[in-house]
């Protein structure tokens, strides 16, 4: 198990370097990274010290050294935009990301624990039906159409919600069914294949056996077991989520990391948007590990020897 | 005791009917799905011959007309017009042509390089597939839209800068699978054979490997061809993908959604042009899976 944690540990390393490097070689992809990181009005003195900071009068090994090592202490430049550390921005935005990740989850889950258990529990049935039909739409309709749709339909012509913005609940319910839309199918199908194993296991026929209501079997009992596959793809749509909340958040005027990393990309402010790029891979590799360290945890079964 | 809702075995056939219809039935060939995927890919092929309107004929006295089939519409307008007068069913047509052509490129050329690196990994494990897996895994460990705004901002935008970025991002896909189905094709008597017999690497690669992957492949590029028209949409929406004058269902849709509050039209057309051809080619992937390859529902 140690030695398993520790595997796992290493490689999420290994990725995050990785990650760094493609950063790296995006930079350098452009021609001269100097004229990306300095502002449009920056001297030809400005470039040399620049230059020379960064190591570009060197060979190239150093320059991904100096890199790197800047990476790992949060260092990504200058905003010249808001005239900021580039990294610091985005940590700023990022709670309003989360919050919307976050929702967008709940979301997901408030639809798809129920459809599920009711899509097994009803096999064959028009609940099963429909959540299969929902399960086919959900991948091919993009999470920012059906945000344009809610904006037309609940903010614009019903009046029910705004459209734009961060605030109170009421801000964040619209965007949290854009971004949560996609995993609902996904997650409907793991937890109605999972109830149906568990709703003929021995133990489930035995509660039936002694007389529980089934109910209480189904809600209670069955539920809480067939979570633990679903509880580990939680962790992965969590962190695919976050990507995905790049275009969310601009459909929705949300002031998330995304939106600031898309417009940092038309400003060609390249510090933010290499601290935000990093920033997510950061947290999608650790969430990813996260997830895989605890499936011991969820479901003792798994072993990792 | 009144019934006021629909009795259950009716709503149960009525579902049943629309996803048969949709689905072609268990295991039948889906029609309907086949032909919206063929419809866009005469529009790709012959979109300019097709469409009533050049895509972007500018006639400010026809802006903003709505639907035919709504008031005010006009049957030389199908599906009406945007703010500067532009015919939306041609523009769709269009965008059909860019999207289709964006996915096909991306498709050929990520499938191609996670193909060989797959093949390359399996095949001669080891280094190379240590090497390679590490590979497949710093990718896949950033998502893959955060990426794109990298890319998006160091590159000039237009469609080689889309395609590249779709590749990057899919590649990885193949190679994965490719990988794993060529560890199984290693260890069987033709390989061996073809080993002892003298045959050259790459003639084993083109002539005994490749072959038997073309069904697997071909079902991954079909499955993919919806999911690659979704995040162009993506990007050319966000304005960093497909740039005007080039039409794109996805920059339709962020052009109209300046005009929500007047014109519906302009983002439920696109739209549901995006979710037709994603929703068709997934069902055309499906059933070619269970066709082809039925030992693989999973993927």
């Amino acid at each position: 198990m140690k030695v398993y944690v520790l595997k796992r540990i290493a490689q999420g390393l290994v990725a995050i370097v990785g990650a760094l490097l493609i950063v790296f070689v995006a930079q350098r992809l452009s021609g001269d990274p100097v004229a990306l990181m300095l502002p449009m009005d920056a001297g030809e003195e400005d470039f040399a010290a620049m230059r020379s900071a960064l190591g570009l009068d060197k060979p190239l090994p150093l320059p991904f050294g100096i890199f790197l090592g800047n990476a790992l202490q949060g260092d990504f430049g200058q905003s010249y935009q808001w005239n900021a550390p580039a990294m610091q921005l985005i940590l700023e935005r990022l709670p309003a990301t989360l919050e919307l990740a976050m929702a967008g989850l709940v979301f997901a889950l408030l639809l798809a624990v129920p459809l599920g258990v009711l899509s097994a529990v009803h096999r064959g049935g028009a609940i099963d039906r429909a959540g299969k039909i929902f399960a086919m739409l959900g991948q091919a309709v993009p999470g920012f159409w059906i945000g344009l749709l809610l904006i037309l339909f609940i903010a614009v012509e019903l009046q029910w919600l705004p459209a734009f913005g961060r605030g109170d609940l009421s801000h964040l319910l619209l965007p949290a069914i854009a971004l949560g839309w996609y995993p609902v199918a996904a997650m409907t199908r793991t937890l109605r294949s999972s109830m149906l194993d568990i709703l003929e296991s021995d133990y489930i026929r035995m509660e039936r056996a002694i007389g529980l209501p089934e109910r209480a079997i189904v809600w209670r009992y069955a539920l809480r077991n067939a979570m633990a596959p679903l509880a580990t793809m939680i962790g992965v749509y969590f962190a695919n989520m976050l990507g995905g909340a790049f275009v969310i958040e601009v459909v929705f005027a949300w002031p998330g990391v995304g939106r600031t990393v898309v417009e940092a990309v038309f400003a060609r402010d390249f510090p933010v948007v290499q601290a935000g790029v990093v920033l997510s891979a950061v947290v999608f590799v650790a969430v990813n590990l996260l997830v895989d360290l605890s499936y011991g945890f969820i479901d003792p079964r798994i072993r990792h020897d | 005791m009144t019934e006021t809702t629909l009795p259950r075995p009716l709503l149960g056939r009525l579902l049943r009917g629309a996803a048969a219809r949709i689905r072609g039935g268990e295991g039948g060939f889906p029609w309907l799905a086949a032909s919206v995927l063929a419809t866009v890919l005469a529009c790709a092929l012959f979109g300019p011959w097709i469409a009533p309107h050049e895509a972007g004929a500018i006639s400010l006295a026809d802006a903003m007309t709505p639907p035919a089939w709504e008031e005010g519409g006009s049957s030389e307008f199908l599906l009406g017009t945007d703010n500067l007068g532009r015919d939306i069913l041609s523009r769709i047509i269009a965008g059909a042509r860019v999207s289709a052509v964006v996915a096909l490129y991306a498709i050929v050329i990520s499938g191609l390089i996670g193909a060989v690196l797959g093949m390359a990994a399996g095949y001669f494990g080891g280094v190379v597939d240590a090497l390679i897996s590490r590979l497949i895994d710093i990718q896949m460990s950033v998502p893959s839209i955060p990426l794109a705004m990298l890319f998006a901002a160091v590159l000039p935008p237009g469609e080689a800068m889309v395609i590249f970025i779709i590749v990057l991002s899919y590649w990885t896909w193949y190679a994965r699978i490719v990988r794993g189905e060529v560890l199984s094709l290693r260890e069987r008597d033709f390989i061996a054979l073809a080993k002892i017999a003298g045959v050259a690497t790459p003639v084993i690669f083109i002539r005994h490997l490749a072959p038997n992957l073309l069904n697997i492949l071909l079902v991954l590029a079909t499955l993919q061809f919806g999911s690659v028209i979704v995040f162009e949409a993506g990007l050319s929406f966000l304005g960093l993908g497909i740039q005007p004058p080039q039409v794109s269902w996805g920059g339709m849709l962020a052009d109209g959604r300046n005009f929500i509050e007047v014109a519906w039209w302009l983002i439920t057309i696109p739209g549901i042009a995006i979710m037709a051809a994603c929703l068709a080619s997934n069902l055309v992937g499906d059933w070619l899976r269970d066709t082809f390859d039925p030992v693989r529902r999973q993927i």
